[in-house]
């Protein structure tokens, strides 16, 4: 395929991309915008560990071609939230120390995220079953699920 | 070899004996540096691998030097400036660098007061310090000001009390982890998230199975692809191009031109203990307890279990930097040991060490040996090829999956013999498994997965079990925890290794528990006797007999109502012999599937530097274990590792993941141990006996599937 340009919304900023239409969008991501929060784990749509919001909804990104999400809004880790200025699930991760390694955790919070717009006092059942798709080797699943019922609780 | 490995062979020669990791890393300087800027730099060769090691060391050297958390810089660590601590692995970081360090810092302080007495002309005794300043009558000064190099350049002396218990503030508590806020925010941190300068990014061709002789490769159309490079050394085939995508695609175009002669090598994947008993071995008695008095033998009662090959499965495929310059080798790695590997990467390469630098970058959790060290070897195989440009190599999902080394197979066959009184008199266990290591930094030949196929190939290795006194492979957790009045123990390590094995957390110990927890169940109900009486009958060590004693009363043990389908059971072991204590009780819902509800752990890993790190662990542990003992099995065919991502090699998920809770026992006075490993043995065997408990059926090899359950029941 040929490379063409591209035109989408990352992070609130608009932006134009030259690359091939067939390219995952977690290659352009990564490579291509620098924006490397977003993790490859697997590269089949299987583990959640390239989790983004695609007009607010999580998605993985990492088969996702970009000229599927042209004119379409995406946000990354990056763009919930910053130190200064923490997403309140990323603030209840911290606060819950919801990770040992942490290389699912950009996915799991993505996906969190998106269940708090639309479901803001999810019970501990629904935050498992929006997390169904993203998975943790290290264990840290408790203390995950308690973050989200923290996020869910903190004021925005 | 490991750091116990070396520790416990260390001879005497006249020198003092120092703590931990200080013994072969004798110099000041070599731990830590004070610095003008006002905080101190400290070196620990043990490396973040999301278990929070790193902030655990900074709370000790916090606490003895009488600095904040703040002042306290932990340095990355690398073979340029760090101490050589071998792996960080066995649940040792906090008994080997944090003693290390705790010993390094207390000199420290020491020498820097008499400095400071000196400086301030009053006696060392008069001064007091708090967050760096040293306060005494009449004045004061700090370690900043006084921040000379020189002061350190000197080596331990062993001689200088660390502070007691009491006096620990920093210790104790539960301290955020400093690594965590970039990994919630996204900040690049991950070795995957590395980006030099003029960058390629490499990917491997691995062969189709793990006995596949290359026949034919034609490289011409990838060569033909714009910007792509092919290298090719015997058959180690990879790409370099200027993108991981152009990279990717390549590889898959080459896949396609490569001809490959497969031979079916592999065991019968549903009959592994029949072929670790049919193989070649080398027999170890473990050790032997003869009775004092003749036992009166009423029952005999034997059992044998499996465990079978499992993935370490991290959720980040193995990724890694390298870079030739001026003649040397730069790496950047997520390797467990970067000592080791550069000494193998120098075999590997034929060059001398000291041309090489490894650099710790962190990557995926690991836990224990998988393809870190491998993907480094690739990078830097493929970097010669590039010219002076650092190259990038990521493993695939499918290659992590199947080309990293696998937690062995094992069978354990267990005999006791039991008296009148219902008491255990006699004991014989059995193993059988491939060795536990074949990691990087013991043999003459490298453990390097790529460089076993160049060319002229280095010789592969054949897994070894590490001695029994640096905490042994397949044999960890193969004598009983139990004061029992004669035993024995043999441990066979199986020499063929149609599957490359290597460590897994807690090696032999998640099997030898298993097995041994199960039996011990088995023994109660022969006997009729509560597991938790039976088990606090034949225990004599009052931290092992609390453990058990704290879970059963925190798991309402005798409360327990059975309902139809339900069953709860106990797992206890001292991990190793040598640390943590820790007791598990599992309650489960048992039907088609095994659901695992709760889990009840009580542990004792003595002074607790990090409470909310330890809870961390042991709950990791838990589930991870828990994961393996009733989903996880490697599956393969005749030739080919049929694992390849993680459809065909599920994990748990969040609705299959049981409550956790998790006691401390708190023991400030005593050693502290690690916490890594210590419930994974126990969580299996707890489970096995919960689901004994609710079907009435012992199922001796795992995982608990429904099909094992359903093979049980006819």
């Amino acid at each position: 395929m040929r490379p063409a340009q591209f035109a989408l919304t990352v992070n609130g900023r608009a932006c134009t991309v030259e690359a091939e239409g067939d390219a995952p969008l977690l290659d352009i991501l990564r490579d291509t915008l620098g924006l490397t929060g977003s993790r490859f784990g697997c590269g089949l749509e299987q583990c959640g560990a390239c989790n983004v919001l695609l007009d607010g909804r999580a998605v993985p990104s990492c088969t996702l071609p970009l000229s599927a999400v042209a004119g379409r809004t995406i946000v990354t880790i990056e763009g919930l939230g910053t130190p200064a200025n923490p997403h309140r699930v990323q603030q209840a991760f911290l606060d819950e120390q919801a990770a040992q390694c942490g290389y699912c955790t950009s996915g799991m919070i993505v996906s969190a995220a998106a269940l708090l717009q639309r479901t803001p006092a999810p019970t501990a059942a629904e935050i498992k079953a929006a997390l169904e798709g993203n998975l943790c080797r290290c264990g840290a699943h408790n203390r995950i699920v308690r973050a989200v019922l923290r996020a869910a609780q903190a004021t925005k | 070899m490991n750091l116990a490995f070396r520790l416990a062979g260390a001879v005497s020669d006249g020198t003092p004996l120092l703590p931990g990791s200080l013994q072969v890393n004798r110099h000041l300087s070599s731990w830590l540096r004070m610095r003008r800027e006002g905080f101190v730099e400290v070196y620990s060769g043990k490396v973040e691998l999301g278990q929070g090691i790193l902030t655990a060391l900074a709370q000790i050297v916090a606490d003895e030097l009488d600095v904040t958390l703040d002042q306290v810089r932990m340095v990355r660590a690398s073979t340029a400036h760090s101490p050589d601590e071998a792996v960080t692995s066995g649940s040792l970081s906090v008994q080997e660098s944090g003693l290390a360090l705790r010993h390094a810092c207390a000199e420290t302080r020491a020498i820097y007061l008499r400095e400071a007495a000196a400086h301030l002309g009053v006696a060392a005794a008069a001064l007091s310090v708090e967050g760096g300043r040293i306060t005494g009558p009449g004045g004061s000064t700090d370690y900043w000001t006084l921040a000379n190099d020189l002061l350190l350049d000197r080596e331990a002396t062993g001689a200088i009390a660390t502070k007691p218990a009491a006096e620990m503030r920093v210790i104790g508590q539960s301290i955020p982890r400093d690594d965590l806020p970039n990994k919630v925010f996204g900040v690049p941190r991950f070795i995957h998230d590395l980006r030099l300068p003029g960058m390629l990014h490499g990917r491997m061709l691995r062969p189709p199975s793990p006995a596949a002789v290359l026949m034919a490769v034609d490289t011409t159309p990838v060569e033909a692809m714009p910007n792509v490079q092919v290298v090719r050394d015997g058959s180690f085939i990879g790409v370099i191009a200027a993108t991981e995508r152009a990279a990717a695609q390549a590889v898959d175009a080459l896949a396609k031109a490569t001809q490959w002669r497969e031979s079916a090598v592999l065991p019968d994947q549903e009959a592994l203990g029949p072929w670790l008993k049919a193989q070649r071995a080398e027999t170890t008695v473990i050790g032997t307890k003869t009775a004092l008095l003749p036992p009166q033998i009423v029952r005999t009662l034997r059992a044998a279990y499996t465990k079978p090959f499992l993935a370490h499965a991290a959720i980040g495929p193995s990724c890694a930097v390298a870079q030739w310059r001026d003649g040397g080798l730069e790496v950047w790695s997520h390797s467990q040991g970067i000592f080791n590997l550069r000494r193998d990467l120098g075999l590997a390469l034929h060059l001398p060490a000291e041309v090489i630098e490894v650099h710790h970058v962190e990557g995926s959790g690991c836990y224990g040996h998988n393809a870190a060290d491998d993907v480094a070897f690739d990078a830097a195989r493929l970097a010669q090829a590039a010219d002076g440009a650092p190259v990038r190599v990521q493993w695939s999902r499918a290659d992590e999956l199947g080309w990293s080394p696998f937690g062995p197979a094992m069978r354990v066959e267990l005999e006791a013999d039991v008296d009148a009184a219902g008491a255990i008199v006699g004991w014989r266990h059995e193993t059988w498994s491939n060795g536990h290591s074949t990691r990087p930094g013991r043999a003459k030949s490298p453990g390097l997965l790529g460089s076993w196929h160049l060319d002229t190939p280095s010789e592969r290795l054949l897994a070894i079990n590490a001695p029994l006194a640096a905490g042994g492979g397949g044999e960890r957790n193969s004598v009983p925890c139990y004061d029992l009045p004669a035993w024995e123990v043999i441990s066979h390590r199986v020499l063929e290794m149609p599957l490359r094995t290597s460590a897994l957390r807690a090696l032999g110990a998640f099997a030898n528990v298993f097995a041994i927890e199960s039996f011990i169940d088995e023994l109660a109900a022969l006997v009729k006797a509560d597991p938790v009486h039976f088990r606090l009958r034949h225990l004599r060590d009052e931290r092992a007999r609390t453990v058990v004693e704290r879970v059963a009363a925190n798991a309402r043990w005798t409360d327990w109502k059975r309902r139809e389908g339900t069953g709860h059971g106990i797992g206890f072991a001292r991990y190793k012999h040598t640390s943590a204590y820790c007791a598990v009780i599992a309650e489960v819902e048992a039907e088609a599937a095994i659901r695992v509800r709760r889990l009840c752990i009580a542990v004792d890993v003595g002074q607790v530097i990090n409470p909310d790190g330890v809870i961390n662990q042991i709950e990791g542990g838990a589930i991870q274990a828990a994961s393996w003992t009733i989903k996880e099995a490697l599956r393969f065919d005749t030739r080919h590792v049929t694992s390849v991502d993680w459809e065909t090699y599920p994990i748990f998920r969040f609705a299959d993941v049981p409550e956790v809770e998790v006691d401390i026992i708190s023991r400030p006075e005593m050693p502290s141990m690690g916490a890594g490993e210590a419930s994974l043995g126990p969580t299996a065997g707890a489970i096995a006996n919960a689901v004994c408990d609710a079907l009435g059926l012992r199922i001796r090899d795992l995982p608990l599937t429904p099909e094992r359950i359903m093979a049980a029941m006819e």
